[in-house]
């Protein structure tokens, strides 16, 4: 039960349950769609861009719990921050997941800390990273279906 | 509230059975008792079939059907001795109807390509059912692609039953070839697959049983049922991986061209014209998966020393006993509640993602698929993205259904607070 609640913690049940940001943008500069075909996990992320600043960002979709409120915590995290700071973001949040040193301390990290559990279960790590690697397309202007299976 | 559960049947000794199966005897995850009810996606291998192959490699080891040495001679023998006892497991009329593949898919794409390019043509219709698995649906569709022929669906009620009246209407003067799953391993229904062999035959349209699920749970006869083809997988019944059986009436075989080329395939050969060999070596192009031959007869041969109907009824027992147990969970639905059903349980528990539930049971011990099953269709006509799935094995047993009801009920736990 100890692993168990070092996955499911607090926050992602909490985000899971009540995903934030979790609607259409009408004015999104940038609309891309993540799949994980194989798990089924199908979200699409919308990005409001000011310049290089992320004005406002949101998602839709449906899939397992790690996966949605990864995509929550993610729009809360990056909303109004600069677009290179979200890519770092991103970076930092992969070596959380895969289990690699991050260097930063709990607090630094925020919210983002509840997804360290991850690393100790390698069949969910795609399902965490999926909004950030749709995220992380949206940024780079590709259009292409997002996958991380 | 507590169901009223069926009686304990107490003939079949399963503890026994348990005994023969090594791996269910390790533990994981930090000492948990391994439950496995994933067997609908692969079986468990009983120590008979795994000494099997340690044996052909450690004393019978060699080519089938080229040298002369006392060794290919064994393995010649072990390996058609093998054909032998998957003709009388499903009581064909001959070992020349027995073609030896890598599974069921590979069966199904044997037909698809060496019966089916000869004889679907453009206008022409190939009949399957809702419930396919993919490996029963995307063959067709390339074959149809390429022909210009028309692939159409006979729809499932609500409780996943094929509607024989809309399966009637679907056989047409165009219906060539008719394609189902005699059990189907999304939901567990069981087709009245005698039934629909004899509406598609009285319609003039071959046809194709996708077996996979039928073998484990089913006694075969494929005399009796009076189908064209049966293909099945050996991993599904205990055997090893990567080898499996098409069936096909040899009148049907024998028209056929061959799937692939290669050694053993052939008669002679010389750069302007190639004879093909005899069935059913005109289909097994290339050195055969032997151990995988051999380790299947053993797998076949401990089936039927337990007797399929004394483990159907035993799995038929787990089946009532995990149905009714899992319906004491608040929130959870069951997917599939057809009359007829093989031991397969689907289900979604509500606010809960099934990807969360194999993890949560997971950290129990507990092996369940969670996904879509290879049945995306299937998921999309009950609208659901995915499901839980435990599937039930002749070494299961309700304490194992016990610990997944006790399994879930922490998911919800975890999930509800």
């Amino acid at each position: 039960m100890t692993d168990l609640r070092e996955l499911y913690q607090q926050v992602i049940l909490d985000h899971n349950r009540n995903p934030r940001n979790f609607k259409e943008l009408p004015a999104a500069s940038k609309k891309v769609e993540g799949y994980n075909p194989l798990c089924g996990d199908h979200y699409t992320v919308f990005v409001e861009l000011d310049g290089d600043v992320i004005k406002d960002v949101s998602f839709t979709g449906n899939g397992c719990a790690i996966s949605k409120s990864s995509a929550s915590v993610m729009t809360t995290t990056v909303k109004g921050k600069r677009t290179d700071e979200a890519e770092r973001l991103f970076d930092i949040f992969h070596k959380l997941v895969t289990g690699e040193t991050v260097g930063l301390s709990e607090a630094e990290l925020g919210r983002l800390a509840a997804f360290s559990g991850v690393s100790e279960f390698p069949a969910r790590v795609k399902c965490a990273i999926l909004a950030w690697h749709t995220l992380h397309s949206a940024l780079q202007d590709e259009q292409e279906v997002v996958t991380t299976e | 509230m507590t169901a009223v559960l069926p009686e304990r049947r107490t003939a079949y000794d399963v503890e026994r059975i348990r005994r023969d199966f090594p791996i269910l005897h390790r533990t994981i995850r930090g000492g948990k008792t391994l439950v496995y009810l994933d067997n609908a996606a692969t079986t468990q291998k009983p120590q008979a079939v795994i000494d099997r192959l340690i044996r052909y490699y450690s004393e019978e080891n060699s080519n089938v059907h080229r040298g002369v040495h006392y060794l290919s001679e064994v393995a010649t023998a072990a390996y058609e001795s093998a054909r032998t006892t998957v003709k009388r497991f499903i009581n064909a009329r001959d070992e020349k109807e027995i073609v030896f593949t890598r599974g069921t898919t590979e069966s199904i794409n044997l037909v698809t390509n060496a019966w089916g390019r000869r004889n679907v043509g453009a206008g022409d219709e190939v009949l399957i059912t809702a419930i396919e698995h993919h490996s029963n649906i995307v063959p067709w569709q390339l074959l149809c692609e390429e022909k210009g022929a028309r692939l159409r669906v006979a729809p499932v009620n609500d409780a996943g039953e094929l509607i024989l009246d809309e399966f009637a209407k679907l056989l047409t003067p165009r219906t060539r070839i008719v394609a189902f799953g005699h059990a189907s391993n999304a939901l567990g229904t069981i087709n009245p697959v005698k039934k629909m062999i004899a509406m598609a035959h009285a319609n003039g349209s071959v046809v194709l049983i996708d077996g996979a699920q039928g073998v484990p749970h089913l006694q075969i006869d494929v005399q009796d049922l009076d189908c064209d083809f049966y293909a099945f997988s050996g991993h599904k019944v205990y055997a090893p991986t990567g080898i499996g059986v098409l069936y096909g009436k040899q009148a049907l075989l024998d028209a056929m061209p061959p799937y692939q080329g290669g050694g053993d395939m052939i008669l002679s050969v010389s750069f302007e014209k190639t004879t093909y060999n005899a069935l059913p070596y005109k289909f097994e192009a290339g050195t055969p998966n032997i151990e995988g031959v051999v380790g299947m007869a053993t797998a076949l041969d401990y089936i039927s020393a337990i007797g399929l109907e004394n483990i159907a009824g035993h799995e038929q027992d787990l089946l009532r006993y995990a149905t009714a147990r899992l319906k004491e969970i608040p929130g959870l639905r069951i997917i599939g509640t057809a009359a007829e059903k093989a031991s397969v349980i689907s289900f979604t528990l509500e606010g809960v993602h099934p990807h969360d539930i194999g993890t949560i049971l997971d950290q129990d011990g507990i092996a369940i698929r969670t996904g879509h099953h290879c049945a995306q269709p299937l998921m999309m006509r009950f609208n659901v993205p995915a499901t839980g799935r435990a599937s039930f094995g002749l070494y299961n047993t309700r304490e194992e259904a016990d610990a997944l009801v006790a399994g879930l009920r922490r998911v919800v736990e975890v999930f509800r607070g």
